[in-house]
């Protein structure tokens, strides 16, 4: 018996499909931003071989990059509340996210500030700025533009990562998803759309990376 | 509550793990073959075969894993085909790795001077044959720190199978922790299996780059 | 008091001795012009007069204080030493203005409208007053390096090291940034260089140090100097540069 492709009742539940995307949207944005910041501390940490915070980070990112993401979430929602830290769903995918782009955040911008001609830096400490200046002002934007499409890439990664945070109830796309698939039965189809939305998402945050990376990192380059 | 000692848990779990690596090992392998052929089919003079060959890599490396082994469970049911968990992680993570394989080893061969095909072609090869005796073996060997690089994330891929019902490791680890309320026990073995597993892999890719840094510096 | 005064000084890379006992003063106002072969020393030996290099042995006092090689000492340092670079080490992601007024801000924490005013007459005394808003990749390797000299004075140091600020530069962008040199000196400002640029060395230069094997070999007035060589290894030396 020939199956008959129904996408109606997906598109009638087309309001719930683009609330989860935005929330996808909303998510990725909060992690990547609050990810790139751990992963500029943990960068100069590393690098610099800060004591204490050195080892610190190098642990964490072992950590993270050697389990998986599902399991870093099941972690920080089902073991956590016994240590007395109790999240929702939301709070622990956003706390999940972060963790785990901080870590390859880390890095990736080290790399790219290992990668900054010693130059520039001796030219930096001969005007007499500190080691804290140095950064801040000479080192870290040709560091973040030189490993910029590294980070735009994990980004997206980090973003088609966080549709297994559906499995603890974060509504973001693939929630809906799921949602929809239980009250139409028509799952094939609505995960075939909703992973077109993924991939347009996917595109699109990537074009958008782009474009701030231009705009806002590479400034100085013709 | 069911009463679980710590070495009943560590025994499934071990048996959990044991099947992430037959998981593992048969998408990296089957994985590693066909993204030979897509690597083939990418790089082809064909400007349409070019094409498919992107549209390809594009879907797996732009869609959530999650979303590829639904579709396949979902969407092979469709068609008649009672197929098993294990069956569509299988293909799915199969068909994932070979996608980001042949991007990586596409990578390693623009890498390559452009005076190597220049070369071999000047010497009446086919396309094929500066393949198979010129460019591959090169870039292969450029390919190896990556590409067990990426074992890694075939490894943690396997964890998002759970989803579908796969029984490996992290589903053994759900089961338990759902039966006895520790969660924070079960997780942390859990977490620890994928770190044994996993670490090593990291390692070996880390040092197999150094080695490959140092020869090539002359 | 000299404003520079190195005593002995000794440094060594690994098993390679580079510097074997370097004695040197330099008075406020002198400009120095420090020649050598390759691996004499001459870099290192400057680059330890800022502290971008430590030394193993012996005593260096600029304007009267000791160099330690302790971060905290190193900073009021190079406040009063201005370093001009071969590779210019402009910091591409901003523009020429940026570039000068960087360094005032941030250490000296002076006020923005003092320090674009400050970076505006630095950049014309080199020349660019018309750059400002240029970034370095828009500008010739002369004009970068005039930048970079900008850039250094911009910190009102009371002496400029110049390490050899003209051999990554086309021949025909030598000129424009040895006038700038030039003027600095007839102005007053205490420069030490080190140079492959003989004729300059001798035009304006009031102080030559040949450097050979770690050590001065032989120090004094330029013309005479190079006029009449007093050691076979100078002699040799000038024979060989040209």
């Amino acid at each position: 018996m020939a199956y008959q492709f129904s996408f109606e009742p997906v598109f009638a539940n087309w309001g719930l499909l683009v609330q989860g995307a935005a929330l996808t949207l909303v998510l990725t944005a909060v992690s990547a931003a609050v990810g790139l910041a751990v992963g500029i501390l943990g960068a100069v940490s590393r690098q610099w071989r800060l004591p204490i915070l050195c080892q610190v980070f190098t642990a964490y990112v072992e950590c993270i990059r050697n389990t998986p993401f599902l399991v870093q979430l099941y972690f920080i929602y089902f073991s956590l509340p016994a240590l007395g830290m109790r999240l929702n769903g939301w709070e622990a995918s956003v706390l999940a996210m972060v963790l785990n782009l901080g870590a390859y955040s880390t890095e990736i911008i080290r790399a790219g500030v290992a990668s900054v001609p010693r130059g520039l830096i001796e030219a930096a400490e001969s005007l007499a700025m500190s080691r804290w200046q140095c950064l801040f002002h000479v080192v870290l934007r040709p560091a973040l533009k030189n490993v910029w499409p590294a980070l735009c890439s994990q980004i997206v990664i980090v973003m088609l990562g966080s549709s297994v945070c559906s499995q603890i109830a974060a509504e973001e796309l693939t929630f809906e998803a799921n949602l929809i698939q239980s009250r139409t039965f028509r799952a094939f189809e609505v995960y075939l759309v909703s992973t077109g939305m993924y991939l347009l998402l996917a595109v699109g945050v990537r074009r958008c990376l782009h474009f701030f990376g231009r705009h806002y990192i590479c400034r100085g380059r013709a | 509550m069911i009463s679980f000692t710590l070495w009943d848990m560590t025994r499934h779990l071990l048996v959990g793990a044991g099947w992430t690596i037959v998981l593992s090992v048969i998408a990296f392998v089957f994985g590693g073959a066909m993204g030979l052929a897509v690597l083939c089919v990418r790089i082809s003079a064909n400007p349409r075969l070019q094409r498919f060959g992107m549209a390809y890599i594009e879907f797996f490396q732009d869609t959530p894993l999650l979303m590829q082994f639904f579709l396949i469970f979902f969407g092979l049911a469709l068609f008649g085909v009672d197929i098993s968990p294990l069956f569509a992680a299988m293909l799915g993570l199969t068909l994932f790795t070979s996608a980001y394989l042949a991007e990586i080893w596409r990578g390693c061969v623009e890498s390559l001077p452009k005076g190597q095909w220049e070369a071999s072609a000047c010497l009446a090869m086919s396309r094929w044959e500066q393949l198979r005796h010129v460019i591959l073996p090169q870039a292969l060997r450029i390919a190896v720190p990556p590409t067990v690089g990426f074992s890694v994330q075939v490894v943690k891929g396997t964890a998002v199978a759970s989803i579908i019902g796969f029984v490996e490791i992290t589903k053994t680890g759900t089961m338990i922790a759902n039966a006895t309320f520790r969660p924070l026990t079960v997780y942390a073995l859990v977490a620890l299996g994928y770190f044994l597993m996993c670490y090593p892999l990291s390692v070996a890719a880390r040092r197999v780059e150094r080695r490959l840094h140092a020869a090539g510096r002359r | 008091m000299p404003l520079v005064d190195v005593n002995e000084l000794h440094k060594q890379f690994g098993e390679n001795e580079v510097l074997r006992g370097v004695n040197l003063t330099v008075e406020e106002g002198d400009v120095v012009a420090v020649i050598g072969r390759s691996g004499s020393g001459k870099s290192t030996f400057l680059r330890i007069l800022n502290g971008l290099e430590t030394f193993d042995a012996g005593h260096v006092r600029i304007d009267g204080e000791r160099i330690s090689g302790l971060e905290s000492d190193l900073r009021p340092l190079r406040r009063k030493v201005g370093m001009v670079f071969q590779q210019f080490n402009l910091f591409p992601h901003l523009t020429a203005g940026e570039n000068v007024m960087l360094a005032p801000r941030v250490v000296k924490k002076e006020s923005p409208v003092e320090v674009k005013a400050l970076a505006e007459e630095m950049l014309g005394r080199v020349g660019l007053g018309d750059k400002f808003g240029a970034f370095p990749d828009q500008l010739s390797g002369g004009q970068q390096q005039r930048v970079a000299i900008a850039r250094a004075l911009a910190m009102r140091p009371r002496m400029l090291l110049c390490d050899e600020i003209t051999s990554a530069l086309d021949p025909e962008l030598v000129g424009e940034v040895l006038e700038v040199v030039r003027q600095l000196a007839a102005e007053g400002m205490t420069l030490i260089m080190v140079t492959h640029e003989m004729r300059f060395a001798r035009e304006v230069g009031n102080k030559l140090v040949f450097m050979h094997k770690g050590k001065v070999h032989e120090a004094g007035d330029p013309k005479s100097l190079f006029a009449n060589p007093r050691t076979p290894e100078l002699a040799s030396f000038i024979q060989s540069v040209g």
